[in-house]
């Protein structure tokens, strides 16, 4: 268990009479991608608002690396970079002097500055741009810029405001991957984002909020299991010819709670992953083995889901 | 604070705004000066005194002085300066992004403001040095050091009225989200005030003391005193008092009604007054200004300092 980056206590912000955030208790550990989703406007960036200390919380605690971001937004906002959705830089300056602002609000001495802003500039491809301005950059260009720029301070927290929103294909591949690259470094990310697909591509947890409310948290495929199986792995396998001997042995099998047959295949739920032992009891029944597959979850049928219930 | 200042002021400096308006300014300047050293060369006798400061306020009678000129600008510098602070850096993205930044959020709007008065001050200073410099190469008359000082406090004057200006199109900027809204809304208020508070303070002085087809001196002092009182409320007729004050020594009060009863009465030239005696002929207008730019900029600064970040 790394150490706790963020954690809320019954996180609570209402604006005239409309709960954004209702009771959030979040908690995310070191070096974690944690995926934030949920509609538009179910309280992603109000949260972030107010772990950053930008917006006041009407109750609860917003807490980052055990700072209280109410009392201490300084010191805070000091070891977090945020990305907004629609971030702007300064189009008139060119990308090393809006970095350069940056570090000079953070209050880095001017050569530790050039040396960190010359090596991200490569880290984040845009090297060749450097001195140019940034109305002259694409938006998937300026996307990498907000990472180079929240990367400046070194900070052991970052939020993404949906920062793959409106570039091509490629450049969410080199969005991603700079996300993975300062995961790597030991940054924390909170990534939001109603791509669900790159959710699940890098995230490691997701926390799932709807009308302010958390309603789901974890990792994806634990989400998945109960989600869709109610808890359960579901391993689906497919046999050369299928005789009932074998699903009776498939049902003694400890952990197995049930075995569907169709044709050739079937699925089988269990507690654990089971896998190995499946595969010995059908070759042990001289059954052949055709193939074997755990069921993966996509995060849009879980996401969908959850918004079915709710 | 000094990151923000440092940054708002090499924006300023290299914006084409910063040029366009120093040019205009510049031009007008020379022009100005030019046309009050011909006509300063014509005016004086042996016995004249406060040569140099007649640079300033002389005008042919067609053309306006530089003390006009400088009067019609300041507003527009200011409010140039400022129209966009807050509301550009919001359109733009930036201010969530800034405020991000481990600062206060004080030390934005305030770095803005001082940058902004940095800028004003740049261009008050070299434009009246200029002209100054330019008077004292041609008419080859040096200011005597009493002139030099009501220069000095002219300059100071200018740079706090200029800062009014600058605060009121701030405080638009706060309140307003769209930088063209805020720009128009300033300059609708100063084009009020320069232009229209004279002739309502004319309407309401008629309306209350009305002159009649043969009025006596007392109904002309109340009048003009009336009208006097209402104009006041626009800084354009506070700096406009303040500064003639402070370039004409002869002027001896500016009680309108005074001012008009010892002009009838004397017929002849007033005495100048001693600086000191003008300065404090002036110093309510000054701290009307000092005061309603605090207004502003204090209004701001809350308005600022309490608004909440939301999403959108």
């Amino acid at each position: 268990m790394g150490q706790v980056v963020v954690e809320t206590k019954d996180l609570t912000k209402t604006y005239n009479g409309f709960t954004a955030v209702d009771r959030l208790n979040l908690r995310i550990e070191e070096g974690e991608i944690f995926g934030f989703l949920g509609p538009n406007g179910a309280g992603k960036t109000t949260t972030i608002l107010m772990l950053l200390g930008l917006t006041e919380p009407s109750s609860g605690i917003a807490q980052v690396c055990g700072y209280n971001s109410t009392r201490e937004p300084l010191r805070v906002k000091r070891i977090v970079g945020y990305l907004p959705e629609k971030a702007g830089f300064y189009e008139d300056l060119t990308v090393e002097q809006n970095l350069r602002y940056t570090a000079e609000l953070n209050n880095l001495v001017r050569q530790e500055a050039e040396k960190r802003i010359d090596s991200l500039l490569a880290t984040v491809g845009l090297s060749k741009v450097a001195d140019q301005e940034v109305s002259k950059l694409s938006r998937g260009m300026k996307q990498r810029l907000g990472i180079a720029d929240i990367w400046v301070k070194e900070p052991k927290l970052a939020f993404l405001d949906e920062p793959t929103s409106g570039i091509d294909p490629e450049g969410i591949d080199d969005i991603l991957n700079l996300i993975v690259r300062m995961a790597k470094k030991s940054v924390t990310v909170i990534f939001c984002s109603h791509q669900l697909n790159q959710v699940q591509k890098i995230c490691n947890r997701v926390g799932i909020l709807a009308k302010g409310r958390l309603v789901a948290e974890g990792p994806i495929d634990r989400l998945g299991r109960q989600a869709t199986g109610g808890g359960r792995y579901r391993i689906e396998v497919e046999v050369a010819q299928l005789n009932p001997k074998l699903i009776d042995s498939l049902k003694r099998v400890k952990g197995v709670v049930e075995v569907q047959a169709s044709g050739n295949s079937l699925l089988i739920s269990c507690d654990k992953d089971l896998r190995g032992q499946i595969a010995k009891v059908i070759v042990d029944s001289d059954s052949l083995l055709v193939g074997m597959k755990i069921e993966e979850y996509s995060l849009e049928r879980i996401y969908k889901k959850y918004f079915r219930e709710t | 604070m000094y990151a923000v200042f440092r940054k708002e002021l090499a924006d300023h400096l290299a914006s084409r705004r910063f040029a366009i308006l120093f040019i205009l300014v510049l031009l007008a300047a020379i022009f100005a000066t030019y046309i009050a050293i011909e006509n300063v060369r014509s005016a004086v006798t042996p016995t004249t005194e406060f040569i140099f400061l007649r640079i300033f306020t002389t005008s042919d009678g067609t053309l306006p002085s530089f003390l006009f000129f400088l009067s019609l600008f300041i507003p527009i510098i200011g409010i140039a300066l400022g129209f966009d602070a807050i509301n550009s850096e919001r359109t733009s993205g930036n201010l969530s992004r800034l405020l991000s930044q481990p600062i206060y959020r004080d030390s934005v709007i305030n770095g803005k403001f001082l940058a902004g008065l940095a800028v004003l001050a740049i261009i008050v200073v070299s434009v009246i040095a200029i002209v100054a410099g330019l008077g004292l190469r041609i008419v080859g008359v040096p200011p005597s050091s009493e002139e030099a000082f009501r220069i000095i406090v002219f300059v100071l004057l200018s740079i706090i009225y200029g800062a009014f200006w600058m605060a009121l199109a701030v405080l638009f900027s706060v309140f307003f989200n769209r930088a063209a809204t805020s720009m128009l809304a300033s300059i609708a208020l100063w084009i009020f005030f320069f232009f229209f508070m004279a002739m309502i303070a004319g309407v309401i002085a008629n309306a209350y003391a009305p002159l009649g087809s043969n009025p006596t001196p007392e109904m002309i002092i109340k009048n003009v005193e009336i009208q006097g009182a209402i104009a006041r409320i626009s800084p354009c007729t506070l700096y406009g008092e303040a500064t003639a004050a402070l370039l004409t020594p002869e002027l001896g009060s500016l009680n309108p009604a005074l001012m008009m009863v010892s002009i009838l009465a004397a017929g002849r030239e007033l005495s100048p007054l001693p600086f000191s005696q003008s300065l404090l002929l002036v110093w309510p207008q000054v701290v009307s200004i000092i005061a309603l730019a605090a207004i502003c900029f204090a209004v701001s600064y809350i308005r600022f300092m309490r608004e909440e970040i939301r999403s959108v």
